[in-house]
């Protein structure tokens, strides 16, 4: 069984508990923070590998404080949010979180989520480059470089950059993306994907507005531009 | 404007005409009066005359005829009066021949006018005629008297006196007249120009105001300048805004107030429950290290917070219609995909229930739609058939037009009675509560479904016979506010309007219809009735 470390930043003391009771059992390390201003000292201290953030917060809001911890950290993060309002939902991704999931959720499909933000790196070691564009893509390093300088993707950037990459011939539609790079067994929301491709080009794309690696196919989904 | 013109017109016709008459009547006396003494003159001329012979008395009367001057008459060119002298009709003398100003001119007398003097001797006989002068026929006072020449008998004198004068006159009052006219027309026309601009541009101006705020400009008003009527229409009009406004700002207020509310409860209910809901299914997962009693208490714990917690989605999602907070995102998706996905995930309920799941879907049926919304009109659709279905076949058929594409679910279960077609879509209605249930329903469905609907400009429409079995149609228009014309698929079997009704306003908290607008209307035909906005 995987370990890892889980930060939960949830102001609802039972809650919070429950969700350690519920990830414990599942054999991960837990490490709680009941406010908004406190969160980023607590993510610095306990450096973990996935956040559980509740979109609404004492103090900072949740989207703020995905902000901060994304402006100095790729850790993947998941939004616990109450509302399915679309605004409230879209806030939250385009903050920099990587997934999410609503309240009132099941805790097998809590687990899923954070199995899936955790299960990266030790599927293959061996080497593999991929070439997209004028990208060179490292697999087992995790690293993306164009013209021998590093661009800074998340894991989850990564992983759909490498999915795409790794089919140039085929287009992918929102929903394969979701299975494949989100974990989703079931139907997931789309705009998952939307906002991650959109957060994707604005590292990657020459020109987000003019996409030449993440082309667009109206209707159907996305596919990798040329190698 | 145009009365304006006429009224100068016809005023100036009628002063052309009266000074006409005036000038003719002043020039008829003169000339009557003149030509009694030129005739006065000629007959003492006559009297007096030393010989009588034929030639004398020719040269006095060519000396009588002479261009007449110093009557204080113009009489250069053509002007001048003329003088005639004829021999009477039935004068018997030797004739003197006629002697004249200038020759030619016994022509200008009218014969009426010879008659009259033959008639009526003793009097002078007057009669308006024509004279040349300067080569153009102008009016002129033709007077006719008797005088006895002696030796000669009887003969006629005319004198011919052109109204030269007055006709330059009236060609002067009539060019003025004209003139004037036209001036005060153009002047009648800048007026009433002016008037129009001073009247209709702030009627117009209220006329783009309030078009800006039926377009929802909530902050734009007229400018009120001046103390007159207009500026007072400006005021109350702009009065008027203000309150509009005030009332739509406490309605949207009130509206807002009632989102926020919704979002907060929906909040705050949903982080106990969601404790509940993990602590709930820990102690479902370990009941069999329970005593039997207990462990059955932690299925029904888990069973009804299942269901606690749909209801709370449900009633979330209605209070958000209700709030006017929902919106669609209308993105082109086919029917077929959805029916696919439904059937798909409905496989294993239908299965447990016996019943199988026909699809028929041989065309694409696209429109712009909101998939998430629609996904959920066709599974409640499809789960309710199933679920009333009494092991029967459910048939489920899509179909599109060129206005509008349709999906129908249809049941040979237990159907509806007769007024429950249009109960259905009513919040919490079930036509039996004590029915048995195997999807433990809220009698939600249906009416967030109708609402779904109503987002797309869609119809939803049921029809069902006790036996019989129920058909439910969604409807949804081709193109985003190009009405549906009809429905590509039949809702009844025999497609008439026996057992078809049509949901009326079924809205739990704001209550009437009217707050929607009208939600359906009956017609014979085919399509029962539209869901409208
Ligand atoms: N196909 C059908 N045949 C007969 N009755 C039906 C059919 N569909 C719906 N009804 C009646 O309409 C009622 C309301 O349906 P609706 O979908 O609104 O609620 P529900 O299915 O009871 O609950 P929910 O969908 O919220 O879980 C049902 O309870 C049932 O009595
Ligand atoms: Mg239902």
């Amino acid at each position: 069984m995987t370990t890892g470390r889980v930060l939960v930043v949830d102001d609802d003391p039972s809650l919070a508990e429950m969700l350690s009771i519920i990830l414990e059992g599942e054999g991960l390390e837990v490490t709680v923070c009941a406010a908004g201003d406190l969160a980023l000292r607590a993510f610095r201290e306990s450096k973990p590998d996935v956040v559980l953030l509740d979109v609404m917060l004492p103090g900072i809001d949740g989207v703020e404080v995905c902000r901060q911890i994304r402006a100095e950290s790729t850790v993947p993060i998941v939004m616990l949010t109450a509302r399915t309002d679309t605004v409230d939902v879209v806030l939250g991704l385009e903050s920099g979180a990587d997934d999410y999931v609503t309240k009132p959720f099941k805790p097998q499909e809590l687990v899923a989520r954070v199995r899936a933000r955790l299960r990266r790196g030790d599927d293959n070691a061996e080497a593999e480059t991929l070439q997209l564009g004028d990208l060179t893509i490292d697999v087992p390093g995790h690293v993306v470089t164009r013209e021998g300088s590093t661009i800074l993707l998340t894991p989850l950037e990564f992983d759909l950059l490498v999915a795409l990459a790794r089919k140039p011939w085929q287009v992918f539609s929102r929903e394969t993306l979701l299975e494949q790079v989100w974990g989703y067994r079931h139907a997931g929301d789309t705009r998952l994907v939307n906002v991650h491709v959109q957060r994707l080009r604005s590292k990657v794309e020459n020109d987000p507005e003019n996409p030449q690696i993440v082309l667009t196919v109206r209707g159907v989904g996305y596919k990798a531009g040329k190698a | 404007m145009f009365l304006g013109t006429f009224v100068a017109l016809a005023l100036g016709t009628y002063m052309y005409q009266r000074i006409a008459t005036g000038l003719t009547a002043r020039a008829t006396s003169i000339g009557e009066q003149q030509a009694l003494n030129e005739r006065d003159y000629a007959q003492s001329l006559f009297n007096n005359a030393p010989r009588t012979d034929i030639n004398s008395l020719r040269a006095i009367g060519l000396q009588i005829a002479a261009p007449v001057t110093g009557t204080g008459r113009e009489s250069d060119g053509g002007q001048h009066d003329r003088i005639v002298i004829m021999r009477s009709v039935d004068n018997t003398f030797p004739p003197l021949g006629i002697i004249s100003t200038e020759s030619g001119d016994e022509r200008l007398i009218p014969a009426s006018l010879r008659a009259a003097v033959q008639k009526d001797p003793t009097h002078a006989q007057l009669q308006i005629g024509t004279a040349p002068v300067n080569g153009k026929m102008i009016p002129a006072v033709i007077v006719g008297a008797r005088i006895v020449i002696p030796n000669a008998g009887n003969y006629d004198f005319y004198l011919v006196s052109p109204m030269t004068a007055e006709t330059q006159m009236l060609g002067i009052v009539r060019t003025s007249f004209l003139l004037g006219g036209l001036a005060l027309t153009l002047l009648l026309a800048g007026i009433a120009y002016l008037v129009t601009r001073m009247v209709v541009s702030p009627v117009r101006d209220a006329a783009h105001v309030s078009e800006r705020l039926t377009a929802g400009a909530l902050n734009e008003r007229m400018q009120v300048s001046g103390e007159d009527d207009l500026a007072r229409l400006a005021t109350s009009f702009n009065a008027m805004a203000d309150s509009l406004q005030r009332q739509i700002r406490q309605l949207e207020d009130l509206s807002k107030l009632q989102q926020r509310f919704t979002s907060d409860v929906s909040h705050e209910l949903r982080t106990p429950l969601t404790t509940i809901r993990m602590a709930s299914d820990m102690i479902h997962a370990s009941r069999s290290d329970f005593t039997a009693p207990v462990a059955r208490s932690a299925e029904l714990l888990s069973r009804e917070l299942d269901r606690f917690e749909t209801l709370l989605t449900d009633l979330l999602e209605i209070s958000r219609f209700d709030a006017g907070a929902a919106t669609a995102s209308h993105e082109p998706g086919d029917l077929r995909d959805i029916v696919e996905r439904v059937v798909d995930g409905c496989e294993s309920l239908a299965a447990a229930q016996g019943v199988r799941l026909r699809v028929h879907a041989r065309r694409p049926a696209v429109a712009p739609m909101d998939a998430r919304r629609i996904e959920r009109i066709v599974r409640n659709l499809v789960t309710n058939a199933i679920e009333h279905a009494e092991h029967k076949p459910v048939d489920i058929t899509v179909a599109a037009n060129p206005t509008a594409v349709a999906v129908a679910v249809r049941d040979y279960g237990v159907g509806l009675r007769e007024g429950d077609a249009e109960q259905v879509f009513n919040r919490f209605w079930r036509a039996d509560p004590a029915r048995a249930r195997t999807i433990g329903g809220t009698g939600l469905g249906l009416s967030i479904s109708l609402e779904d609907a109503r987002l797309h400009d869609g119809w939803l429409q049921a029809w069902g016979e006790p036996g019989n079995g129920a058909c439910f149609r969604l409807t949804l228009p081709v193109r985003a506010g190009q009405p549906i014309v009809r429905s590509p698929v039949t809702l009844a079997p025999d497609d008439s309007s026996i057992g078809i009704a049509m949901p009326r306003g079924n809205s739990l908290t704001m209550g009437t219809p009217a707050a929607g607008g009208p939600v359906g209307h009956s017609d014979p035909g085919g399509e029962r009735w539209r869901s409208a906005r």
